[in-house]
C-alpha cells in the first residue's frame, strides 16, 4: 500500500528510538567493561572511553570464580532444558493427540502453576530439600527448575505437536509402524525445529533464575552465574569494571541464544494459532 | 486379496451416534464406493474399518479373521488419505519404502517392490523429490505407490480425488479403474461425488445420516432407487420430485395440488387417496410431444445437451435433451412424463415397486 | 510381506482387555512426568508453606517451629511496611503493565510492515528480552548510578530531576528504577505476542478499508483494535498477575529499600524470607498474595461471565 514520505519519515524515526533504547544499556555494560580502571571516574559520563583495555575481563576470567559459576549455571541449564524437552515433550504429546477424561483438570493444574507467585516457594522448598541433601546441590536446582519450566513447556510442545496432522502418524500406523514408532519416526523429525526452540527457552529462563539459586546455594562452589554475580558484586562493590565485565561475560551465552532462536519464536506464536 | 465383512457395526462418539447397524459383504477383489453427502458417516465407516477409530458395536473382518481388537498395523490394509499423508521430509522413494522397512524387508526387496510400483504410476522421475515439489497429481499417485507397494488385504481410499481439479480427477479416475484392473484388489473407497461412484464402482453402497439406504451396481441404483435419498442422490441433473395423491381410478395420480393428472400404465395397487412422492429424472421428460404444457423458464446448455428448466402446470420442472432445441424464455412446449420411467415413493419414502 | 498372513490365523499375544486397558492408560503415562514433579515441587511445598504461616519458624533458631496460630497476621496489620507493599505493588503493577502495553503494541504495529533492515531490526529490538533478569537489574542499577551511570547528569541536565543523584536511594523515587528496567525489559514480549496478533489479521480487510477511503489512524479504530482486543485482552490480564508476582529486579536493585519505601508484596515475601530468615512470617505475607490472586482471579471469571451474558 501505498504510504506518504511522512509515514515513513516517522516511521523510521520511532523505530531508531526503540533500537536505541533497547541497545543503550548493554551497550553502556560493554562500555564500562572496556574501560580502564583510571579513566572510570574521571571520564566516567563519556560515551566511550579515550583508550580501551581488557584488563577487566582478564582479572574476572582468571582471579575470580567466575569459570567456576559459568560451568554450574551451564551444566544445571543444559540438564534442565534436556529433561524438560524429554517430559514435556510427554505430555504435550498427550494433550495433544489423546482424549481422556481428567484432560481439562490436568490443563487446569498446569494454567495455575504458571499463576501463583512463586516466592512463597522459596521458604517451604528450603527445608524440604536441606534434609535431602538438595541444597547447594546442582540437582537441586536441576529438580525445581524442571519443574518450574515444565508447565510452560508442555504448552509450546502440544501447540508444536498439534500443528502437525494425525494423518501423518495415521498413515505410519497404517504402513506398520506403532504409535511410537510412529512418534519417532514421523512427529519428532518434522517437529525438531520446535523443540530446539523450546529447549532454548528452557535454557534461557534456568539460566536467569535467581531467586531460588540464591536461596537454595550458600557455597560458592555450587554457585550458578546469577548468584556467583551478586556475591562478586557485594564483595567487589568499589571495582564497577570488574563488575560490568562480569556482566558482559553473563549476557553473551543468552543472547547468542536468543538471536538463534527468536526468529522460531515469532513463526511459533503466529503458526501455532493465536488463540484470543 | 480378501474379503471384507462388516456384521451390525455402530459407532458412537461419546453420546453421539454416527453408524447405525451397518452390514455390508465385500468380496475379493471387489471394488465397492461408499457414497453419501457430507456427515453421513461414509468416512467412519472406513476409519473402522481400517482400525483408526473404534467400533462401538458388531464387527469387522478382513479375510475371514475379526479385526475389531486388532490395531491398524496388524490388519493389513493399505490407506489413500484425502490430503495424500505423504511424509513430507522423506522423499518419494522412501515414503513409498517405509512401510516395507518397518517389515525389515531386505534392500533387495524394497528396491524392486518400489521399483514395480513406481514403474507403474510413471513416478521413476520422482523417486528423489521431497513431496512438497510435486504436483497434487503427483503426490496422489505417490500416495498410491505407497499404497501398492504393501501388497495389502484390501486398498482403503478416503475421497483422494477431492483435492484435484476437474481435468485432473477424470483422469485419476480412469487411473484408479484401470488399476484395479491390473491388480484384483480389494477396494472400498469413499467419496462425496456420485459420478466417481458410478464410474468406479461394482458396487456402491448409498449411505446417509449413518445409515445404509440401498447398496448394489450402479445401474441398480440408478434404475431403481430404493428410497427418495437414493433417487435424489445418484443422477445429475437431480431427479425431479412431486408430491401426489392416487386418485379414484386407481391408474391415475394427481400431482401440484391436484392440477396435473399422469396416468399409470398398470395397476400399482394404490388406496384411493394414498399420499405420495412421484419422480422422473430430467433425462426422461419428453419435450415436444404429449399431452402437458411447459413454459420454459431458463434454458442451460452443456455442449453435450441442453438442460431445460420448466414450470408445468405452476410447478418446477428439469427436462434434459441431448438434442439442440431452439427454445426461448416463455416459450410454450409439449411435455410428456410417461408413465414407465415414473419412480413412485410412498409416504415414509421407500420405493413402490 | 503382507500377504503372508494365513487366513484365519489366532494371534494376540496380550488378551483384548488388557490391551484396550493399555491403550486407555496411555495418555497418562504420557502425562504422569510433568504431573508428578508439578505435585512433589509445586504442590507440595505450597502447602506446606501455607501451613508456615501459623507457626514459629526461624531458620536460625533451631527451637522455633511452635504453632502460633494467626499471631503473623495480626504483625501484618500493623505492619507499615506491608501495607506501604500493597500500595507498591498497585503502582508497580499497574504502571509496568501499562507501559509494556503501550510500548509493546507501538512497537509491534511498527514491525508489522516490510522494509528493509527489518530482520535484524526485529532481532535487536527484541533483544533485552535475553538478557537474564539479574542482570537487567544490575546494569540499570548501575546506569541510575552517578559514579558509572550516564543517567544521573542526564536527567539533570533535562531539567527531570532536581539533583544528579541516585534514583535508587531517595525514598520518593526508588520504585521508579525497578519500574523502568522491568519496562525495558518487557516490551519484546508484549511486541511478539502483538505481532503475532495482528499478522493473522487478513490483509484483505486492510485493503477494503483503503478503497473505501479510511486513513491509516481509522483503518487502526476500526479493524486492527477490534480484531486484536481479545489477545490484548488476555495477554494484559495474565501478564498483570505475572508482574505482580515478579520480584528479582527490585531484589536486585533496591532490596526493597531505601527502608521498604520500594517493597512490593512479592519481594517482601523473599526479603522476609532470605534476609530475615524469617520463614514463618515470610509465608504469613506469602499467604496473603495468593488471596489477593484469587480474588483478582474471581474478578476476572465474573467480569467474563458478565460480559459474555451481555454479549450474548
Amino acid at each position: 500500500m501505498m504510504r506518504s514520505a511522512l509515514y515513513w519519515a516517522s516511521h523510521y524515526l520511532l523505530l531508531a528510538l526503540y533500537v536505541l533504547f533497547a541497545l543503550f544499556p548493554l551497550f553502556w555494560l560493554v562500555k564500562v567493561a572496556l574501560t580502564p580502571n583510571e579513566l572510570l571516574y574521571s571520564e566516567g559520563i563519556r560515551l566511550w572511553p579515550s583508550r580501551i583495555s581488557a584488563e577487566h575481563f582478564r582479572f574476572v576470567l582468571a582471579h575470580s570464580d567466575f569459570p567456576l559459576y559459568f560451568r554450574n549455571s551451564l551444566i544445571v541449564s543444559s540438564a534442565t532444558a534436556v529433561i524438560v524437552a524429554l517430559v514435556s515433550g510427554a505430555c504435550g504429546y498427550g494433550l495433544s493427540r489423546f482424549v481422556f477424561r481428567g484432560k481439562s483438570l490436568l490443563v487446569a493444574l498446569l494454567l495455575i502453576t504458571q499463576m501463583f507467585p512463586l516466592v512463597m516457594l522459596v521458604a517451604p522448598m528450603f527445608r524440604l530439600l536441606a534434609p535431602l541433601g538438595l541444597t547447594n546441590s546442582l540437582t537441586g536446582l536441576v529438580i525445581v527448575y524442571t519443574a518450574f519450566n515444565a508447565p510452560f513447556a508442555t504448552f509450546l510442545m502440544q501447540s508444536f505437536f498439534d500443528g502437525i496432522p494425525r494423518e501423518l502418524e495415521e498413515a505410519a500406523m497404517i504402513d506398520g509402524a506403532t504409535r511410537f514408532g510412529a512418534f519417532l519416526h514421523i512427529l519428532l523429525p518434522l517437529t525438531l525445529p520446535g523443540i530446539a526452540a523450546t529447549g532454548g527457552f528452557v535454557f534461557t529462563a534456568a539460566w536467569s533464575e535467581l531467586l531460588f539459586a540464591l536461596m537454595l546455594i550458600s557455597s560458592a562452589q555450587a554457585s550458578t552465574f546469577p548468584v556467583g554475580l551478586l556475591s562478586f558484586v557485594s564483595k567487589f562493590s568499589v571495582d564497577f569494571g570488574q563488575m560490568m565485565a562480569a556482566g558482559v561475560l553473563a549476557l553473551i551465552p543468552a543472547c547468542l541464544f536468543f538471536l538463534f532462536i527468536q526468529r522460531y519464536l515469532v513463526r511459533g506464536l503466529t503458526a501455532g494459532a493465536v488463540k484470543g | 486379496m480378501s474379503a471384507i465383512d462388516i456384521q451390525g457395526v455402530s459407532k458412537r462418539f461419546g453420546v453421539t451416534p454416527v453408524l447405525h447397524e451397518v452390514d455390508l459383504a465385500v468380496a475379493a477383489g471387489e471394488f465397492v464406493v461408499l457414497v453419501g453427502p457430507s456427515g453421513c458417516g461414509k468416512s467412519t465407516l472406513l476409519r473402522l474399518i481400517a482400525g483408526l477409530e473404534e467400533v462401538s458395536a458388531g464387527s469387522i473382518s478382513i479375510g475371514g479373521r475379526r479385526v475389531n481388537e486388532l490395531p491398524p498395523k496388524a490388519r493389513d490394509i493399505a490407506m489413500v488419505f484425502q490430503s495424500y499423508a505423504l511424509y513430507p521430509h522423506m522423499s518419494v522413494a522412501h515414503n513409498m519404502a517405509y512401510s516395507l522397512r518397518l517389515q525389515r524387508a531386505s534392500k533387495q526387496q524394497i528396491a524392486a517392490a518400489v521399483g514395480a510400483a513406481s514403474a507403474k504410476l510413471g513416478l521413476d522421475a520422482l523417486l528423489e523429490r521431497k513431496p512438497k515439489a510435486l504436483s497434487g497429481g503427483q503426490r496422489q499417485r505417490v500416495a498410491m505407490g505407497r499404497a501398492i507397494v504393501r501388497k495389502p488385504k484390501a486398498f482403503l481410499f478416503d475421497e483422494p480425488l477431492s483435492n484435484l481439479d476437474a481435468r485432473l480427477r477424470e483422469h485419476m479416475r480412469a487411473e484408479i479403474k484401470k488399476l484395479h484392473r491390473e491388480l484384483g484388489a480389494t477396494s472400498i473407497y469413499v467419496t462425496h461425488d456420485q459420478i466417481e461412484a458410478m464410474t468406479l464402482a461394482d458396487r456402491i453402497v448409498a449411505m446417509n445420516a449413518g445409515r445404509v439406504q440401498q447398496i448394489g451396481s450402479p445401474l441398480e441404483l440408478y434404475d431403481r432407487p430404493a428410497n427418495l435419498f437414493v433417487a435424489g442422490f445418484i443422477g445429475s441433473p437431480a431427479m425431479n420430485m412431486f408430491p401426489a395423491t392416487a386418485s379414484r381410478s386407481q391408474r391415475q395420480l394427481r400431482l401440484v395440488h391436484g392440477r396435473l393428472a399422469v396416468e399409470l400404465d398398470h395397476d400399482r395397487g394404490l388406496v384411493e387417496g394414498t399420499a405420495l412422492t412421484v419422480g422422473i429424472r430430467p433425462e426422461h421428460v419428453v419435450l415436444g410431444a404429449g399431452p402437458l404444457q411447459g413454459i420454459v423458464d431458463l434454458v442451460e446448455p452443456t455442449g453435450l445437451g441442453t438442460i431445460i428448466h420448466l414450470t408445468l402446470c405452476g410447478a418446477a420442472l428439469k427436462a434434459f435433451s441431448l438434442e439442440r432445441l431452439s427454445l426461448a424464455l416463455g416459450d410454450s412446449i409439449a411435455v410428456d412424463l410417461p408413465s414407465s420411467r415414473l419412480h413412485l415413493f410412498d409416504v415414509e419414502g421407500r420405493r413402490i415397486p | 510381506m503382507g500377504a503372508d498372513h494365513d487366513e484365519g490365523e489366532a494371534e494376540p499375544e496380550v488378551s483384548a482387555t488388557g490391551r484396550r486397558l493399555l491403550r486407555l492408560a496411555e495418555p497418562y503415562f504420557y502425562s504422569a512426568p510433568v504431573l508428578l514433579l508439578i505435585v512433589g515441587v509445586m504442590l507440595i511445598p505450597l502447602s506446606v508453606g501455607l501451613s508456615y504461616a501459623f507457626r514459629d519458624i526461624q531458620l536460625l533458631d533451631p527451637f522455633s517451629g511452635g504453632f502460633v496460630g494467626l499471631d503473623h497476621f495480626r504483625e501484618l496489620a500493623a505492619d507499615a511496611s506491608f501495607s506501604a507493599a500493597l500500595r507498591h505493588t498497585l503502582v508497580w503493577t499497574i504502571v509496568t503493565v501499562a507501559l509494556q502495553f503501550i510500548l509493546g503494541l507501538v512497537l509491534a504495529l511498527l514491525l508489522n510492515r516490510e522494509f528493509p533492515g527489518r530482520r535484524l531490526t526485529q532481532a535487536l529490538v527484541f533483544l533485552p528480552w535475553a538478557v537474564p533478569t539479574f542482570l537487567v537489574g544490575l546494569d540499570w542499577a548501575w546506569l541510575f548510578n552517578p559514579v558509572v551511570g550516564p543517567l544521573p547528569s542526564w536527567l539533570f541536565a533535562l531539567h527531570v530531576t532536581r539533583d544528579a543523584n541516585n534514583l535508587l536511594s531517595d525514598p520518593a523515587t526508588a520504585l521508579i528504577g525497578p519500574i523502568v528496567a522491568a519496562v525495558w525489559w518487557g516490551i519484546p514480549f508484549f511486541a511478539i505476542t502483538a505481532l503475532a496478533a495482528l499478522q493473522s489479521i487478513p490483509r484483505d480487510l486492510y485493503e477494503a478499508a483503503a478503497i473505501d477511503g479510511a486513513g491509516v489512524f481509522k483503518q487502526f479504530r476500526s479493524i486492527t483494535l477490534p480484531l486484536l482486543a481479545p489477545t490484548i485482552i488476555i495477554t494484559i490480564l495474565l501478564r498483570t498477575v505475572w508482574v505482580a508476582n515478579f520480584a528479582d529486579l527490585i531484589v536486585v536493585m533496591t532490596n526493597g529499600g531505601p527502608a521498604d519505601s520500594s517493597q512490593t508484596v512479592a519481594s517482601y515475601v523473599f526479603t522476609a524470607a532470605f534476609r530475615r530468615l524469617d520463614f514463618g512470617y515470610a509465608s504469613a505475607i506469602a499467604a496473603v498474595l495468593l488471596l489477593l490472586l484469587f480474588a483478582y482471579g474471581l474478578a476476572i471469571l465474573s467480569l467474563r461471565r458478565r460480559l459474555l451474558h451481555r454479549y450474548s
